[in-house]
This record gives structure tokens, sequence and C-alpha cells, in this order.
């Protein structure tokens, strides 16, 4: 499940890439866990436009992030959502507690 | 009266969550005879992955057991979904299909049974403690003009 960083001074952009489901979640979690502790970034961006799958372990992927950034006291963002991905975060509302571009 | 299944498969699968992507591949192929759009595809397949998930995390939480995935296909292009195991089964359905609610760990939701509502016309789940659980999912997918079935 590889993950992209780009650190600017405004933002920390992670491009996630590949399929989300319960299999590769865990993994995945720890990754972004890994990436927010090292680079403590203000304004976190999640690009999902390499994602080419997603089920709800996708939303406990954003949660748990959303988590993390509550607790540095910075903000999430959520932009390039693909189709698929959309209707699921949709479905689950989670539009109403993460900002989803 | 009953009607019979045009088309149907069988597959059982050990409940390993690397079998996840194979499940949900393995339906949109079947799927795929009846010519459904990208988006029909995307909602059979993110079903089948919740419903699959489910058995593989709470049906065997510490043993790994047979997953058994149904798949029929009727006349009217409805396509219906069946996804079983022998696992622990489920004390209460009515509160595993609240959303939110979960018993799983740091991956799961809790959203799983509500995304399948909304991505399949149809969801009926059985089950009984010590014995296992039956998901049954339908999905009509719209014939298309000019493409015969």
């Amino acid at each position: 499940m590889p993950i992209t960083v780009t650190n600017r001074a405004n933002a920390t952009t992670i491009l996630l890439s590949g399929e989300i489901d319960h299999h590769g979640a865990r993994t995945m979690i720890s990754q972004l866990e890994e990436t927010i502790s090292t680079w403590l970034p203000a304004h976190l961006v999640l690009d999902l436009s390499g994602v080419t799958f997603m089920d709800s372990s996708g939303i406990a992927v954003l949660l748990r992030t959303l988590r993390q950034m509550n607790h540095l006291g910075g903000s999430l963002r959520v932009t390039s959502i693909p189709t698929q991905a959309r209707r699921v975060l949709d479905a689950a509302g989670v539009g109403r507690l993460i900002t989803l571009d | 009266m009953r009607v019979s299944a045009i088309d149907q498969a069988v597959i059982s699968f050990s409940s390993r969550s690397a079998n996840e992507g194979f499940a949900r591949a393995a339906a949109a192929c079947f799927a795929a005879q009846l010519d459904p759009t990208l988006d029909e595809l995307a909602d059979i397949k993110t079903a089948v992955s919740e419903a699959v998930t489910n058995a593989i995390v709470h049906a065997y939480p510490d043993r790994l057991g047979k997953v058994t995935m149904r798949l029929r296909l009727y006349q009217d292009g409805q396509l219906e979904i069946q996804v079983k195991d022998t696992g622990m089964g489920i004390p209460d359905v009515e509160q595993a299909r609240t959303p939110l609610f979960t018993t799983g760990n740091e991956e799961r939701s809790g959203m799983g049974f509500t995304i399948m509502e909304s991505f399949m016309d149809k969801l009926q789940v059985r089950s009984q403690v010590g014995r296992g659980t039956t998901v049954t999912m339908r999905k009509r997918i719209a014939r298309r003009a000019g493409v015969p079935r």
C-alpha cells in the first residue's frame, strides 16, 4: 500500500494509492501514523487520486487520521476522491466530520 | 413461486483477509455477463467486500474458517449474492446493522451493513449464535438499450 509524502511550508500532502480494504488497512494506518508523527503537519491533505477501490475500512483509516490530527491541533482535508470512494464516504456521512473536496 | 436461477456459481475460500480482493473480483466477473455499468460493478464489489470482511473478522475471530459465496443470476437481471459462514454468529442482528456499531478492531468503522444497504437493493441477514451467518444481497442490473440478454 504505497504512500507518497510531499511536504511544503503550508501543508503536508500524502498521496494514497491502490485498494483500501480490511486486508491493507492496518498497514496503511501504521504508515499514516508514522508519517504524521514524523512531520507533525499543521495542515494535512490526503490525496486519494491513486485509490482504485475503497470499502468501509477506508472510513476507519480516515477517522483514525482525523483523530491523530485533532490530537495535534492540526487540520485534515481529503482531496481528489474517486467516484467509488466518494460514494462510500457519502453513504456513511463522513463529510459531516471531515472536509471532503 | 420461486423463480429458478439461469446461472449460478459457488466459491468457497478460507477466511484469510487476502481473499477479500479475490471475492470481490470473482463477483464482478460473474456480474459482467449482465453488462453492468462501471458504477453498478463498483457497487457490487463494495458490497461483497463488506460482507466477506465481516465474515473474516467477526465469524472466525481466532481461527481460520470457510466462507462460501454463492452468486445467482435471474432472468429479470436480478443478481443475488449470498455470503455464508459457519462461525460464531451474531447475537443481535438489529444492533449489528446499526451504523457505527462495531465489535471489530481499529480497521473497522461499523459502517459495513450501512454500505451494503446503500449499494444493493435488498439486504437480508440471518444468523444463529454458534452456527453462523448468511448475508443475502440482491441488486437488479438495468438492461441497457441494444444489449441482448
